[in-house]
């Protein structure tokens, strides 16, 4: 694996969000839903915490992860733009890569504009920061699992809306699996909790980075990104 | 470069897209696959490329085996697939930029190919664009400037010339001639007068395997069947068909004729003779020594039209 080839397929997919109305778009549009919840209870709480914020960008982040992933690989698939890329001198696992940093970085990029939220907190009043950097630490993370899952299930399909719909599940089944433990029998009950992603991230978002939940997200991003590989190398099977 | 493939051979399940295909291309040849829809051109195209390996079989590459040394192989060939996929939404220099950055062209040297291969393909006036904006014959070009961006030794163009205009298609085989001499180039079509036009070696495919390998005169000379004489002839009223064929029996290496038509004294037929024979001067002086008129005479070879139509049905 290179660097070197890594970097053009990463900056055409950035060039890609910013030259059409995709990235401004999503940003917008997050910030909004965002900002209407962080405001509207601010002054009834009376408390300077960014907890609303991250109790709803996981919930966001669901359908929006999927939504600027599903074209990654799909879309070159049913152009006929991947057979041109992969046949260049570029490794399956740098394509994959590439696109995977492209989107890990509009999803970084969204985040950047809620940051006016803290500045709004801290000209208001005094909040702890250091919950607030690890709950963004969280988010990253955790946005970096869903679009490397995105990016897997954009590789198995040439339909941008199958691969919508199979990576809006995959995370959604994560997301949810902490959330249905009273209706699973009490022994099952641990291992759905640790499978869960909301587990991990609401650990690191109280503001215990421990290395079990880095080493979750860190696994189940680089197994997703694997398959993602293998699945593009289907075509040499 | 050279490119050596050995029975070759790729099935997609059930279906055996190609059964054993080998041949040889020497540097600086243009050879072109000519074959029937679904022949197995384009997948023997996507294998020489590494796009995919093949069930069976290998290819190398100046030695250099496209699975083994897959990112070897990728640098010196220059692919230009079929429908000419493109990204659209990217304007012609950043999307050539972008291809160089691929081949690690970075710099002043990315720069200074990609704006001889703007000139040569004559990018000039569209080079700002979007790709999407573009007529199919600059968005072709751009496919060539593409392929050829990196100076590979090898070309692979699938179909270069489809869905273009008549002037564009001249424009784009010229093209092609003129970068062909420094490079080994494989192209496929299933136009016949472009393999004459452009090639010099056809390897005519059909179901898999090669059916016929040779210059495209070679083709046409190995395939050729009987010559055909049309004569258009005016005869005094009494004389009919078979009076004349009673003449015509005479000829030497005769073997047949067939009436075409008889209308107003002119008699139109056939005239069937063996390979290599001509019989126009026989025909013009029985013509002369019967005080028959003759009005026309055309010889007919066969084409290559009729050997891939042969071959391939």
């Amino acid at each position: 694996m290179n660097l070197q080839n890594v970097l053009p397929v990463f900056r055409r997919e950035i060039r890609s969000y910013f030259n059409s109305p995709v990235a401004y778009v999503v940003m917008i549009v997050f910030l909004a839903i965002i900002g209407w919840f962080f405001s509207s209870n601010l002054f009834l709480q009376n408390m300077a915490t960014m907890r609303v914020v991250f109790e709803l960008v996981p919930l966001v982040f669901l359908f929006f992860i999927p939504a600027v992933t599903m074209r990654l690989l799909a879309e070159e698939k049913k152009s006929g733009t991947l057979e041109l890329l992969t046949t260049k001198p570029v490794a399956d696992v740098e394509i994959i890569l590439g696109k995977f940093l492209a989107g890990w970085a509009l999803v970084a990029a969204t985040l950047v504009p809620t940051l006016v939220f803290l500045i709004t907190l801290m000209i208001l009043g005094s909040p702890d920061v250091g919950p607030v950097l690890a709950g963004y630490a969280g988010l990253l993370l955790m946005g970096g699992v869903y679009v490397a899952i995105g990016l897997l299930s954009s590789s198995l399909t040439e339909n941008q809306i199958v691969a919508f719909i199979v990576g809006f599940l995959i995370i959604f089944v994560l997301y949810m699996l902490d959330k249905v433990l009273i209706y699973i029998p009490s022994a099952f009950a641990s291992t759905f909790e640790f499978l869960a992603i909301d587990t991990h991230f609401s650990n690191i978002a109280r503001g215990v980075i421990d290395s079990r939940d880095v080493i979750y997200f860190a696994s189940l991003l680089g197994f997703s990104l694997m398959l993602a590989t293998v699945s593009l190398e289907r075509r040499k099977w | 470069m050279s490119i050596t493939v050995t029975d070759l051979r790729k099935n997609y399940g059930q279906l055996e897209a190609i059964r054993g295909i080998s041949f040889a291309v020497k540097r600086g040849e243009i050879v072109g696959f000519l074959g029937p829809n679904g022949a197995g051109k384009t997948t023997t195209m996507k294998i020489i490329t590494c796009f995919m390996p093949p069930t069976s079989g290998e290819v190398k590459v100046e030695e250099m085996d496209t699975v083994e040394h897959s990112l070897e192989v990728r640098r010196k060939i220059g692919y230009l697939p079929e429908m000419n996929p493109l990204y659209l939404d990217m304007p012609v220099l950043e999307y050539l930029e972008y291809s160089a950055s691929l081949h690690r062209l970075a710099g002043q040297a990315a720069q200074q190919r990609i704006a001889h291969m703007v000139e040569v393909c004559g990018l000039a006036t569209v080079r700002r664009r979007d790709i999407g904006e573009l007529s199919k014959g600059f968005r072709q070009r751009v496919g060539l400037a593409q392929a050829m961006l990196h100076d590979p030794d090898v070309l692979i163009l699938d179909e270069p010339t489809s869905g273009l205009d008549p002037n564009q298609i001249v424009e784009i085989r010229s093209l092609i001639r003129e970068l062909g001499t420094a490079k080994t180039v494989i192209l496929s079509t299933h136009i016949l007068s472009e393999v004459q036009a452009t090639c010099d070696r056809v390897l005519i495919i059909n179901e898999g395997v090669i059916v016929a390998d040779g210059t495209p005169d070679e083709l046409q000379h190995r395939f050729q069947g009987d010559e055909r004489l049309t004569v258009e002839l005016r005869v005094p009223p009494p004389i009919t068909f078979d009076g004349v064929m009673v003449r015509l029996r005479d000829l030497p290496d005769f073997q047949g004729a067939t009436l075409q038509s008889h209308a107003g004294g002119v008699l139109t037929f056939d005239l069937q003779t063996g390979h290599g024979t001509d019989l126009r001067e026989s025909v013009f002086r029985l013509a002369v020594a019967e005080n028959w008129v003759l009005l026309g005479m055309s010889r007919q070879t066969t084409s290559l039209e009729e050997v891939f139509h042969k071959l391939t049905t």
